[in-house]
Formats: C-alpha cells, sequence, structure tokens
C-alpha cells in the first residue's frame, strides 16, 4: 500500500507549487513595491517547510510527538556559523555534509536516549534537549552567545573553480529552497513507501503489533528521529545562509511549538499538510500583522478556529474535498453536509483511503 | 560556604518550589483528571499576576487585589473550559496542545491590549516591609517566608481535600480511570469544570502572590508554563504527590545551579529532568 493521493488532490497540489515557482514572474506584477520582501519570505517559510515536514515524519507518521526539533534546525546552522570563515566564502561541498553529519550524529544521540520514553514524556524529554540546545548556544561565548553569529559571506558553490550558483543572488536561492523542499518531500514519499517507511507507519498506528511481527521498534524509531533530524539540520543550514545570522532562537522551544503547530494544523501525517501548514501559518501572519498591531488576537482565533472546525487539519479538508464523488453521480453537494449519507456502490468505491488517516491504513497489512 | 548563605539559598529554592508547586499541581490534575494538556496554564499565572498588578493599583491594597484575583482567574477558568475545552475532550492530545496554543496566543495579546507592554512592578506591602536578620551582612525577607507558608498551607490542604473528602475522593477516581467515574453517575461535566476552574485559581494566586518579588512582565506565563512541565514529568504527570517532589527538586536545582554555575544554570533543570527521566522513563511517582 502506498501513500495514496487522488488525483486531483495531486492536481490542485501542482497548481499550487506551480504558482509557487512562478512566483518571481506573477509577483513582481502582483506586488511591485513588496516584491523583494515577499520573495524573502515566501524562501523562509520554504524553509521552515521543509523543517515541518521532518516533524510530521516523527509526529504525523511514527506517532513521536518532539517538542525539542527546532534544536537540530537551529545546529545546522551553527555548524555553518562556526565554520564559516569571516571574510571567505566557505566551501559549500565541505560545510554542507560536516553540518548534515553534526545534526545526524546529534539527533543520533538524543534519539537514542529519548526513545525509551513514550507519549507526554518523549514529548517532555525533547522538550529538555532541545532546551539543553538552547542554552548551551546561548552561554557559550565562543558561538556569540545570546546575541547569535553572522555569516558574512555566503557558502560558495563551485566545482573546478567555476560558480555554480551564486547564493547570494535572492532568485537563485528562491529556487536553491524550492528545489530542496520539493527535493524533501520526494525523498520522504520514497522512503515512507519503502519497507522501512511501512514498518516505521505501522509503529505509529500500533507499536506492540509491530513488535509482535518481529521487528524491533527502537532501531526503526531512532533511524526516523535521525533522519527526521538531519533533514531539520539541512533547514538551519538552509536558514543560516539566507538571513546570514544564527541566534540561540532557532533551537529554543518557540520555534519547536511553532512547527509543531504547522504540522498539527496543516494535518498530521500526510507529508503535503505541514507544507501548506508553514504558508498558512505564516502568511496569516504576515497578513494580520500588516492589517492590526495586534496580530497576535486573529492569529490565536484562527488556530482555534480551525482545531474546532478541521479535525484532521486542512489536509484533512483538501482530502475531503477532492474525493467527493462528481456531482452527477447523486447530490454530492448534500451529502458532503451530512457526511455519513448512504453512499451509492459506485462513489463508495470511488472514495480511496484518505492519506490523512495514514495511521489507520496499515492496519491492512498483508497476514 | 557559609551556612547562612547556604540556608538562605534553601529557603529561596523551597520558596519558588512551593510556588512552582500551585502552578503544576491545577496542570497534573487537569492533565490526570481531565486528560487535558493545558498549554495554557502559563497564561492563568500571567493572568493573575496582572491582575493583582492592576487591581493593586486600584484598591490600593495587594491583599484585596489578591483576593479579587482569584475568583477571576477562576471564573475565567471556567468559562473557557465550559466553551472550549470541552469539545476537545474525545479528541487527540495533539488537537487539545493546538487550541491552547491558540489561548496562549490570545491571552498574550489580551494583555498586550489591556495592561500594555512594559515592565511593572508592586511594591512589598508595609506589613512585609521588614526582613529577618541572620548575619551582619545577610538577612532574609519577611515577605517570602510569608509566601513559602502561604503555599505550604495550600499544599496541605490540598492534600487534606484530595485525600480526606468526598470531592478529592472523585479527583482521585478521576484520574484513575474516568470513563469508569463516569459510568457511576458521578456528574463529571461539574468535576471537570471545577478542577479546571481550581486550577486556574491556583495558578493565578501563584502569579498575583509573587507580583512583590518578581516583576509582572510580558511572556512571564511561557517560562513559569515550561518549568511546570517540567515538574509535572519528573514527578509523574497526574500525580499531585510526584508534583510536589518535582516542584521542590526543581526549585532548588535552580536556585543552586544559578549560585554555584551561574553561567549554565538553567542548564541545571533540564539536565536534572534528563537525569531523572532516563532513570524513570515515567516520572517519580507513575
Amino acid at each position: 500500500m502506498t501513500f495514496t493521493m487522488s488525483r486531483r488532490l495531486a492536481i490542485l497540489l501542482l497548481v499550487l507549487l506551480a504558482a509557487l515557482a512562478l512566483f518571481p514572474l506573477w509577483g513582481k506584477l502582483a506586488f511591485a513595491a513588496k516584491f523583494p520582501f515577499l520573495m524573502q519570505k515566501l524562501t523562509g517559510i520554504m524553509i521552515l517547510a521543509i523543517l515541518a515536514m521532518s516533524l510530521d515524519l516523527l509526529v504525523g507518521v511514527a506517532g513521536l510527538v518532539s517538542l525539542g526539533h527546532a534544536a537540530f534546525f537551529g545546529l545546522g546552522g551553527y555548524v555553518l556559523a562556526m565554520m564559516s570563515p569571516q571574510y571567505e566564502a566557505a566551501n559549500l561541498w565541505l560545510v554542507l555534509p560536516c553540518a548534515l553529519g553534526v545534526t545526524a550524529l546529534a539527533s543520533l544521540v538524543v534519539g537514542f536516549l529519548s526513545i525509551r520514553t513514550s507519549g507526554i514524556y518523549f514529548i517532555m524529554v525533547t522538550l529538555a534537549f532541545g532546551q539543553m540546545g538552547y542554552y548551551f548556544f546561548n552561554d557559550s561565548k565562543a558561538a556569540g552567545g545570546s546575541d547569535g553569529a553572522f555569516i558574512y559571506v555566503k557558502p560558495a558553490v563551485e566545482a573546478f573553480g567555476v560558480t555554480l550558483l551564486d547564493l547570494d543572488q535572492k532568485l537563485t536561492f528562491f529556487y536553491v529552497a524550492l528545489g530542496t523542499l520539493v527535493a524533501v518531500y520526494a525523498l520522504l514519499r520514497l522512503l515512507l513507501a519503502s519497507p522501512f517507511g511501512r514498518v516505521v507507519r505501522a509503529i505509529g498506528v500500533n507499536e506492540y503489533r509491530v513488535q509482535g511481527l518481529g521487528f524491533n521498534p527502537m532501531a526503526y524509531k531512532l533511524v526516523a528521529f535521525t533522519i527526521a533530524g538531519t533533514i531539520a539540520g539541512l533547514g538551519g543550514f538552509l536558514a543560516a545562509t539566507q538571513y546570514g545570522f544564527v541566534n540561540p532562537a532557532m533551537l529554543g522551544w518557540h520555534q519547536s511549538g511553532h512547527v509543531l503547530v504547522m504540522v498539527i494544523l496543516g494535518g498530521m501525517g500526510t507529508l503535503f499538510g505541514p507544507v501548506l501548514g508553514a504558508f498558512i501559518l505564516e502568511l496569516a501572519h504576515f497578513a494580520f500583522e500588516s492589517v492590526t498591531d495586534h496580530w497576535l488576537l486573529p492569529m490565536g482565533v484562527m488556530v482555534i478556529a480551525i482545531v474546532l472546525l478541521l479535525p484532521k487539519g486542512v489536509a484533512g479538508l483538501l482530502i475531503q474535498w477532492t474525493t467527493l464523488p462528481p456531482p452527477q453521480a447523486g447530490e454530492g453537494g448534500e451529502r458532503s453536509e451530512t457526511g455519513e449519507g448512504p453512499h451509492p456502490p459506485t462513489a463508495a468505491r470511488r472514495v480511496p483511503p484518505s492519506p490523512a488517516s495514514g495511521r489507520g491504513e496499515v492496519k491492512e497489512a498483508p497476514p | 560556604m557559609d551556612i547562612w548563605f547556604f540556608l538562605i539559598q534553601v529557603l529561596n529554592g523551597v520558596q519558588y518550589g512551593l510556588l512552582l508547586f500551585l502552578v503544576a499541581s491545577g496542570l497534573t490534575l487537569i492533565f490526570g483528571i481531565m486528560g487535558i494538556i493545558n498549554l495554557a496554564h502559563g497564561a492563568f499565572y500571567m493572568l493573575g499576576a496582572y491582575l493583582a498588578w492592576w487591581l493593586a493599583g486600584l484598591t490600593g491594597s495587594l491583599a484585596a487585589a489578591v483576593l479579587l484575583s482569584l475568583p477571576l482567574a477562576a471564573g475565567i477558568g471556567y468559562v473557557i473550559e465550559a466553551l472550549l475545552v470541552r469539545v476537545l475532550y474525545k479528541r487527540d492530545h495533539l488537537d487539545q496542545v493546538l487550541l491552547t496554543y491558540g489561548l496562549i496566543l490570545i491571552f498574550n495579546e489580551a494583555q498586550r491590549i489591556f495592561w500594555g507592554n512594559d515592565v511593572h512592578g508592586v511594591t512589598m506591602p508595609a506589613a512585609f516591609n521588614w526582613s529577618i536578620k541572620l548575619t551582619e551582612a545577610q538577612s532574609y525577607p519577611s515577605y517570602r517566608l510569608f509566601l513559602s507558608a502561604v503555599c505550604a498551607a495550600l499544599a496541605v490542604a490540598m492534600y487534606v481535600v484530595i485525600a480526606r473528602t468526598r470531592f478529592g475522593m472523585w479527583v482521585r477516581a478521576g484520574a484513575s480511570n474516568r470513563d469508569m467515574v463516569a459510568a457511576l453517575g458521578i456528574n463529571v461535566k461539574l468535576l471537570f469544570g471545577v478542577v479546571f476552574a481550581v486550577g486556574a485559581a491556583l495558578a493565578g494566586l501563584a502569579g498575583a502572590l509573587s507580583t512583590p518579588i518578581t516583576s509582572v512582565a510580558p511572556g512571564m506565563g511561557d517560562t513559569v508554563l515550561i518549568l511546570c512541565f517540567v515538574v509535572v514529568v519528573i514527578g509523574g504527570v497526574g500525580s499531585v504527590k510526584g508534583a510536589f517532589l518535582g516542584a521542590m527538586l526543581i526549585g532548588l536545582a535552580d536556585t543552586f545551579g544559578k549560585v554555584f554555575v551561574p553561567d549554565y544554570a538553567s542548564f541545571t533543570v533540564y539536565g536534572v529532568m534528563a537525569a531523572v527521566l532516563l532513570w524513570k522513563p515515567r516520572g517519580l511517582f507513575a
């Protein structure tokens, strides 16, 4: 069984992706004055979306709710900041593998210690490790303390002395972030479709049954935790490159909580949901902020409304919309309101298992 | 090290721990009985502090302000439970996290709208403008002793209510098996509402009582919330006894961390927590 998605939903997401990819063209016409700012904003959101997707692997798929995920995000950024020479460009082929290696190692160690606990205890242990990371950089003089550290020159992407990409170019970096976002999504989709991914998804549904089938859930959870941490590190590396600046707040629990909200709001376990969550939350923040000084108020109301009205997040709503039977097959609109109405057999067969309930799917594992 | 200096630090640690206990006990009860992870609990602490500061300014008396802020915090807690939290009992924990996160945003903004972004302070009531002289150079402020006494008295009262009364029996029963309590014909809705309101009132009281010794500032709820989660988890979720022990441990660890390793003071709290959980993954009493 794969991570199924209805064709309509796939088309909808591709349209959104295309709109995003073409933003440098139409955005300039639509928002002439704010265009540079919006480019920067969207690039930042895409990086946060990468972080949210990696957290979804833990929260939505494996059932491991981490409240310290931003620690690896910040760590990836700090590795870049610490390794960058002051007035020269760092070599990307050196700093990127180092950043990924360090975050992979850190998440392996933290994961090894945390996965012994579960439920709310796991939330709190990851919070504790996240805060330890925060205070480590906050209190250490070498890393700039609470002021953070600057990266004056962006890493150079060169091969044999030829510059391949100029990360200083806003447009180039926009597409680097977009490409990474799509690549991470594809990677995670492939991973979840693999035998390894199936076991991780099954753990999210029923860990004991997985154990009963002869798997060692701890090993699978640890690998998933390490992969998620490393992807978060990649996101942090990109964020540090974009802003040319790292500070301890990147690692703090506020950041972790913020990303967790993106994941839940967007729709856990769907991978694309957290991406939508990142865009909705950040763009809503931006929109409210430009209208009122008291932007937290509408923001809070929006979050609460989404929880109360959309139990499966925004992704759940999209899945529901896109899997409705076509109108000619029956009174589609009416039935969607009652939800539980009697489905004609043709329409019922049309409805694929919803990815939002990804936790439920694996129950049909082959005997 | 000077024995008096050590004593002062112990007293400070105990006082801080008792204050944390007031907030954390509500948090652990709400989680244990209602199964709700209430991120907005720290907001009630902040609310209590701001109400006390604001009412002290209006009435001119901190005592009156504290006594007035108590029913206000309880009432707001009860209304929030009835309007919003009640919908989520059957939902996933993460939905509750998200909802109460939304509440934090609203509380923080409401605080900014009503009381602004400034940091405020409450002057020490005249009755406590003295301190106990320990040596030539060291003395201990009377208000902190009073605060410890109030918190300790409340802790004892809480113990008596939970261990000796019918209401406490429901609370204990609710913490061990919620569905069974409902099946036995106890008005669970009311029980939940009262527990939530009492939790909010305790957190508000802690905030109100702490105003003379800390500043009333935006974001004060968040810090306390995280520390209280640490306390609750160390003690074992749902256990009031555990919350008490955890609060003492964290209060002392924080105070002594600030004295001995000032650069890594915040580290000590989380270090203690990680150590406890690696030793006992479900907390001390669970």
